[in-house]
């Protein structure tokens, strides 16, 4: 039965490699609930679904950022901070909640920190603040494709980290300053 | 008239003298203390101490004016934001995530030269990190979160 199952995902993947770069995307998108079913999907859906404002307010702070959009990342800083503030913990296994409970505090500290600070401080909040929400997202799962990405050069060679939904680079650390820096690290899948 | 006024000023001055303050200060080493569980040479710990405990622990070494009222009132404000911020008296009370978190914060802070504040070295010129001083501190904060 699995076999079947990979050969039908695999079967889509090769029809879709021979169409446009979105069709392969939707297409994999398709494919993925499939092997997923073998499984457990069943766990992990319904809590990714727990995390989309979350997600939705971190991506609406990483495009302001890329667009060096002080206004917005500070509006979209405070809007995720009240998203932390409202998961429900108690949902959750009781082994899984303490790490929980801390990651959203240290996590809606940044979002208050980037609702309130000049463009750079918001950076750094928000390099901090990625490494929490690839976190939350490993326990909790996540509602949509993630795409983890890094850009060598921030923070004096360091380097820095974000989570986009697009596979296309586009650097929130930097901004329209260095907009192409970075490269795809990991994927994080449904 | 500017006698009355006068008068006035001294009065008031000298009535809310009497007006009670809480002071932070601490006999004990609390256990949760920063440097209770932390190994630090003791010139980094002097530093730290004399730099950053009066305003981001339970203990403050109050100034002589830090008893004159309204100075005092201004004195509580910042030490009850910088305490908000960061507690190093409090320290272990923190995740271990909210602890990098505090040092990350750290580090920043002494980078961009905005530690320790300073209307604070206005009255503290002790409490002024020199370059080097500035850099060792970075150094020791970094490699704590890299370990």
């Amino acid at each position: 039965m699995k076999r079947v199952l990979f050969a039908m995902g695999f079967a889509a993947l090769i029809v879709s490699c021979g169409s446009t770069k979105k069709d392969e995307t939707t297409s994999e998108k398709k494919a993925e609930p499939v092997a997923k079913s073998s499984k457990a999907a069943a766990v992990e859906n319904p809590n990714g679904n727990a995390l989309t404002p979350v997600l939705d307010a971190y991506l609406d702070v990483k495009d302001a950022l890329v667009n060096d959009n002080q206004e917005g990342a500070a509006k979209a800083g405070g809007t995720l901070a009240v998203a932390l503030g409202s998961l429900d913990l108690s949902a959750f296994p009781a082994g899984q909640q303490k790490e929980l409970k801390d990651i959203v505090e240290v996590a809606k500290n940044h979002g208050e920190h980037i609702s309130e600070s000049e463009i750079g401080h918001q950076r750094e909040h928000f390099e901090a603040l990625s490494k929490d929400i690839k976190d939350l997202a490993g326990i909790i799962g996540t509602d949509r494709t993630l795409y983890h990405q890094f850009c060598p050069m921030y923070d004096g060679n360091k380097g820095g980290m974000w989570l986009s939904a697009n596979e296309e680079v586009r650097n929130p650390l930097f901004g329209s300053s260095m907009l192409k820096c970075g490269r795809v690290e990991e994927v994080i899948k449904l | 008239m500017l006698k009355k006024t006068l008068l006035v000023i001294l009065v008031v001055g000298i009535g809310i003298q009497f007006v009670p303050v809480p002071t932070n200060q601490n006999d004990e080493v609390l256990k949760t203390d920063f440097f209770q569980h932390i190994e630090a040479p003791i010139n980094i710990q002097t530093m730290v101490e004399s730099s950053c405990y009066d305003c981001h622990s339970n203990n403050t070494n109050y100034p002589w004016y830090g008893r004159v009222r309204p100075f005092v009132w201004f004195l509580q404000k910042h030490i009850r934001e910088g305490k908000d911020d960061l507690n190093f008296s409090t320290f272990q009370e923190y995740s271990g995530r909210m602890q990098r978190e505090k040092i990350r914060s750290v580090i920043s802070q002494l980078r961009d030269g905005k530690m320790p504040l300073e209307e604070y070295l206005w009255m503290h010129s002790e409490a002024k990190l020199s370059l080097a001083e500035t850099a060792r501190l970075i150094d020791f904060f970094e490699n704590l979160n890299t370990q």
